[in-house]
């Protein structure tokens, strides 16, 4: 893996990679150590001093009803959040493969929304669904349905899934539509003349064939929910009502900076980066296999 | 990401792959129906940014664009609601510029140094910019947030962009590209007596201009659609970003939110990036597809 060809000198490179490693330093390294070195104290009610507690943070969050079922939420929202993005992906991008007039147009509309930031996104949805003046949520109420995501706890979470999802659409169209059009033609047209229909073509051939790409969204839109849905949540429903969309990133914000509890914020970023860590070996290992493929 | 598949020139015999008829009717209308729901949020906000604030909290508010787009986007872009988003407008740009180059120019550096020198510590560092890429900012969130306060940068550009490139991604791809530049390049220029930045600015860095300019796209995008950290960093409303702002343009308590003043600022926020999306369309999906592998 390495070059065979190399430059002399060792201060030159060093001077190379001195901003990144400052930076590094200074924004990553520092403040990560900060997070698990506070994880293990908690300050004083006056904020003077700091106790070694030493796992006291930890045990006290899993005590914490609260937190348990942030986990339970999170986990919750990813999985809909991933499959609300996957599947009208897949389907749409099924569709765009059998075009061959227009799925370059199709394809230049759906990118649309991946360029719209999950905050603003929140708010177009917010807006839609708004109890006062939404256009949704009003011809909802005129078919007889209150809907009211301020005050029920499904239809809050169902509207931050709603609005997480859409932008996300995009990009697994654009990775589904990639993995569809490098489907060798033969293999399609040889299972075409032996008679087999075209979902049974997609579900015996195509769909094994594209499950690296498959699986490789799953684990990236899992890692997308997780953390860039943060602006999603904050402008719909501020993790309400009742906590009921507070997913874990959401607790880090609202411990750390609203309830100024360090000790336990500090305890639950720990906790995340464990997560994080797993997920990306997940991802890793992963990536191995598709080189191999 | 480009289209592989080579569609044969003349047309296969019907009935086999491609759909014909009424099969390709239904195919197009499928298409046609995904783009306009998913387009649908998009629309609505932009006919609310056309008409006046009775329109809406009358609902239900027209589907048809208003004759107020002037009278809404100017007030927006003059007066806003607590700063005129023409000022968060030019905030983003910078952080989103700053960003993008910033991260481009610290990775390429130092991913010139570990390609083409051997130097000591070069594993070390190797190692210790790919721990970067296991911790998104929100995980560190906290002791960040003190790290930046710590250097009184708060409401400064400095605050909003430096903690946002102190990871590795760019890196690694640039890293991995240099790996595919074959080594007699390196060789000649060596044997010509080049010295290393010359190679650098004379064959690596004309070489490395698609990726760079891919990679632009992203991170200028990843940038300008940040959330929580603008809205940790600025506190003075003119420094928001104009993604963060949004959400402080909506009253707390009762008073009713103006709408089409909200939603004219919503679509300014959306067309930088979709305009870099959907021009740079090529671009993008390649530094898409580069980036997450």
């Amino acid at each position: 893996m390495d070059k065979r060809v190399t430059f002399k000198g060792w201060a030159l490179p060093l001077l190379l990679v001195f901003p990144q490693l400052l930076i590094s330093a200074v924004f990553f390294f520092y403040p990560a150590g900060q997070a698990i070195w506070q994880s293990l104290f908690i300050p004083d009610p006056f904020g003077l001093s700091t106790q070694f507690v030493g796992l006291g943070n930890f045990e006290f969050l899993f005590s914490d009803r609260f937190y348990r079922t942030s986990f339970l939420t999170t986990a919750i929202f990813s999985i809909l959040v991933t499959l609300a993005s996957l599947l009208p992906a897949l389907f749409l991008a099924v569709i765009a493969d059998r075009l061959i007039k227009g799925a370059g147009v199709y394809r230049t509309l759906l990118i649309w929304p991946y360029a719209v930031a999950p905050a603003i996104a929140g708010v177009l949805w917010l807006f839609m669904f708004n109890t006062r003046v939404g256009v949704v949520s009003w011809y909802l109420g005129q078919l007889g349905y209150d809907w009211n995501h301020v005050l029920n706890e499904h239809e809050a979470m169902g509207l931050v899934v709603l609005a997480s999802a859409w932008g996300r659409i995009s990009y697994n169209f654009l990775f589904f539509f990639a993995a569809l059009q490098a489907v060798p033609r033969s293999i399609i047209e040889a299972a075409a003349i032996d008679g087999a229909r075209f979902w049974r073509r997609f579900f015996t051939m195509v769909l094994p064939l594209i499950s690296p790409t498959l699986f490789f969204l799953l684990v990236v839109n899992i890692v997308y929910s997780f953390f860039e849905t943060f602006g999603v949540i904050h402008t719909i429903t501020s993790g309400g009502p009742q906590q009921a969309t507070t997913t874990l990133v959401y607790k880090i914000f609202s411990d750390g900076f609203v309830g100024q509890d360090l000790g336990s914020s500090a305890a639950q970023s720990v906790v995340l980066l464990i997560l994080v860590g797993v997920l990306t070996i997940v991802q890793f290992k992963f990536l191995e296999k598709r080189v191999h493929y | 990401m480009t289209n592989t598949r080579n569609h044969p020139t003349q047309a296969p015999p019907p009935g086999m792959v491609e759909k014909r008829g009424s099969s390709l009717w239904l195919s197009h209308v499928f298409m046609i129906l995904g783009v306009l729901l998913v387009f649908f949020p998009i629309w609505l906000a932009f006919v609310a940014s056309t008409v006046t604030q009775a329109d809406i909290t009358r609902p239900p508010m027209p589907l048809l664009p208003g004759a107020h787009f002037f009278e809404n986007y100017g007030k927006a872009l003059t007066a806003g609601v607590n700063v005129p988003v023409a000022t968060m407008l030019i905030n983003s740009l910078i952080m989103a510029i700053g960003i993008a180059v910033g991260k481009i120019v610290i990775s390429l550096l130092s991913a010139f140094a570990i390609v083409y020198f051997r130097f000591p510590g070069r594993t070390f560092f190797f190692w210790l910019i790919f721990l970067t890429l296991m911790l998104p900012v929100e995980v560190r969130i906290v002791p960040t947030y003190e790290v930046v306060a710590g250097f009184g940068l708060l409401n400064s550009y400095s605050g909003l962009i430096f903690p946002l490139i102190a990871s590795a991604t760019a890196t690694f791809l640039f890293r991995q590209f240099f790996m595919t530049i074959p080594d007699e390049l390196a060789e000649a220029a060596r044997v010509d007596g080049a010295r290393p930045m010359r190679f650098f600015f004379d064959i690596l860095l004309p070489m490395s201009r698609t990726n760079v300019a891919a990679l632009f796209v992203i991170l200028f995008i990843y940038g300008w659609n940040q959330y929580l950290w603008p809205l940790l960093v600025t506190t003075d409303p003119s420094m928001n970003t104009i993604v963060m702002g949004i959400k402080q343009m909506f009253p707390s308590g009762d008073d009713t939110a103006d709408w089409p003043v909200i939603m004219a600022t919503s679509i300014l926020a959306m067309i930088p990036p979709v305009i870099v999306v959907v021009s740079m369309q090529k671009l993008f999906i390649r530094g898409l597809v580069d980036s997450e592998k």
